[in-house]
């Protein structure tokens, strides 16, 4: 771990001696209220799904409901059993791996979800590859040329498509490339969730972008806030009164320190995208997670939607976890602040 | 959607009053929200937004009074180009576009108003009460915050679409609830400052019962976060409302709605691109139009209206 200056604006001695133990200690306690977190959202997930008051089975099958495929659905989901072994069984499943089988069509959820996840994650990861490294530099381009004409624009656009609805600017870079006006790129995918999506790059190429054009404008005003911030601070006067170049100065002083509140929008930023392909996978009809969902909750597939939740929810949970650890691990003021 | 946006470039993440001013007489001719929004109403990004938004909300008001055909009516084949008959063209069904499209905007309008100010008064109250109790209350409280800010707003909404159906009510309610967390963060944060002043300890000396303190003295003090805060939800309100309706989960069919007719026009974008694209442009421009009030409101509030040759 590098150590930016800021040791030097900081003249409490450093007890380093305490240090491992405080973030053992940190980690683990994050690690505890995660679990915490997980278990909760599991109890608002069965309650929200299966133990509503009232006929689960009757409300999942509406009018097709005979009393064969009623007590097959109610068997399926031990809804003739009380509530509490209902939830033990289901987040025991879920636990062990074993996620029940969709209603729809009776596959395990596990296979039928496994591509999908495989699918969106693609999508999600190569959207966040290009999008970090790109916000982060239009954030501090944008505060080191602060108020010149590069700044004005991006800060309007980043405001501009900060507001706009992420099924919006998907739509609209349909409208742009699909159809009329520049006619190069495909709609909609039509490829069947077996196949990996890197074989068809062309049809990852609209939803990524949407995903990029919706995350980027957040991460890149965090970090063109809080780089200016930094460029303003005496530990940064300093380096540049001790005649350091302006090169370096930025490089080993301003960017490590400006970029740590960048982390934390950045996790939060990724574990948005695992809730924002939900709409942009709809609106490309990508194979994947987002789709899924969707279409189980038009044809209240339980297992699927259960399944669904708990995993973006844990996306979540792990990807703030990691931030906070990240937060810790590279700020070295939070590092000795810790006991 | 996430909430970095109350904190404009990241300068702080309370408000913070103007730096040398005297502490704010508490009860002076114009309230501070009467002041933050005469200095937001001077940026040219508030006129904006302000502009935007009149003209998308006259569209939604009076656009059924305007429309020249029923929503319901054929017109004409599926999917006819603009021309005589239908100056917009038709949709998938041959309806005529322009009348569905001035009668749609209406009701992403009021289930959003209606889902902001919900969640407003209940993250509000959340918020104030953690605030103001303060101790394991107040952590209990934002811990299980924390736990709804663990879905995705659109997750949220599904998971209880899924078990109830597709109810107006219902979206208005959890597109709420996924917002009164997000609120109630904030008024705790700004409420908190406020509860340490004195005249909130001479109120509890008094014997002030505990409701008349958290309405009638700190709420007054913190309306305009508030506000900032509320044209914010406001903004994602809208992208969500028209999102749920976009995925079919919202009005249902033959009702004309911005997000709906998007979805159920969409497979025939090359041949009459128009029953989508208004709707898009419609809700592109009004949310941009509310973003750029929430932030002219942001900069007014923390000062970065006044220039930089003042700081």
């Amino acid at each position: 771990m590098k150590k930016p200056a800021i040791e030097s604006s900081d003249d409490r001695p450093v007890k380093t001696r305490w240090v491992p133990h405080g973030i053992t200690w940190f980690i683990l306690r994050r690690v505890l209220l995660g679990i915490a977190t997980l278990f909760i959202i599991s109890l608002i997930v069965f309650g929200a799904t299966q133990a509503l008051p009232g006929d689960a089975a009757r409300a999942i099958l509406g009018r097709e409901a005979t009393p064969q495929k009623l007590a097959a659905v109610r068997k399926q989901l031990n809804l003739n059993r009380p509530v509490t072994d209902q939830y033990r069984e289901w987040l025991g499943g879920i636990v062990t791996g074993d996620f029940g089988r969709s209603l729809a069509n009776q596959l395990p959820v596990s296979s039928f979800l496994g591509n999908r996840i495989v699918n969106s994650g693609f999508l999600v990861l190569l959207s966040a590859v290009i999008s970090i490294p790109l916000s982060l530099l239009i954030g501090s381009l944008g505060a080191l040329w602060r108020d010149r004409p590069f700044d004005t624009v991006t800060s309007i656009i980043n405001l501009a498509l900060a507001a706009l609805p992420e099924f919006v600017i998907g739509v609209g870079l349909i409208l742009l490339f699909a159809t009329s006006v520049f006619q190069f790129l495909p709609a909609v995918s039509l490829i069947s969730p077996d196949t990996p999506v890197w074989e068809e790059l062309e049809f990852i190429v609209l939803p990524a972008l949407t995903l990029i054009l919706a995350v980027t404008p957040y991460i890149s005003r965090i970090m063109r806030g809080s780089m200016i911030e930094v460029l303003e601070s005496d530990y940064v006067e300093m380096a540049r009164l001790k005649g350091l170049r302006e090169r370096l100065v930025i490089s080993r002083h301003a960017l490590p320190n400006g970029i740590i509140p960048a982390i934390q929008v950045t996790a939060l930023q990724l574990a948005y995208l695992a809730g924002g392909v939900v709409v942009i996978e709809f609106v490309f009809t990508f194979p994947g997670i987002g789709q899924a969902l969707v279409d189980a909750v038009a044809k209240r597939d339980l297992p699927i939607i259960q399944s669904l939740s708990m995993l973006i929810a844990g996306v979540y949970v792990v990807l703030n976890l990691l931030a906070d650890v990240a937060t810790i691990l590279i700020s070295p003021r939070l590092r000795t602040s810790l006991r | 959607m996430t909430d970095q946006r109350t904190d404009v470039d990241g300068m702080s993440e309370a408000p913070v009053e103007p730096v040398s001013s005297p502490p704010p007489p508490r009860r002076s001719k114009r309230s501070p929200l009467a002041m933050t929004m005469a200095r937001a109403l001077r940026l040219g990004r508030t006129k904006v937004g302000l502009a935007l938004v009149t003209v998308l909300v006259a569209v939604a008001a009076f656009g059924p009074l305007l429309a020249p055909e029923s929503t319901t009516a054929f017109v004409g084949p599926p999917y006819q180009p603009p021309g005589e008959g239908a100056v917009m063209g038709t949709d998938f069904l041959g309806r005529d576009t322009l009348s569905r499209f001035l009668a749609g905007g209406r009701s992403v309008l009021i289930l959003s108003l209606l889902a902001t100010v919900l969640g407003l008064i209940a993250g509000v109250a959340i918020g104030l009460i953690a605030a103001y109790s303060r101790g394991s209350m107040d952590d209990v409280i934002m811990r299980s915050m924390d736990i709804v800010l663990a879905f995705p707003q659109i997750v949220f909404v599904l998971l209880l679409v899924s078990t109830i159906g597709p109810k107006l009510w219902l979206l208005v309610l959890t597109v709420a609830a996924t917002h009164a967390p997000r609120v109630a963060r904030l008024a705790r944060g700004a409420a908190l400052e406020v509860v340490e002043r004195d005249f909130v300890k001479a109120a509890e000396v008094l014997g002030e019962p505990r409701w008349r303190i958290l309405l009638s003295e700190i709420l007054p003090n913190i309306t305009s976060p508030l506000m900032v805060e509320a044209s914010l939800r406001l903004t994602y309100s809208i992208g969500l409302v028209a999102a749920i309706s976009f995925l079919g989960f919202g009005l249902q069919p033959p009702a004309a709605d911005w997000g709906l007719m998007i979805n159920e026009n969409r497979v025939g974008l090359t041949v009459q691109p128009w029953p989508v694209a208004l709707p898009t442009l419609a809700i592109a421009l009004l949310t941009i139009g509310t973003n750029l009030i929430a932030d002219g409101l942001a900069r007014a509030l923390i000062g970065v209206d006044r220039g930089t040759a003042e700081a």
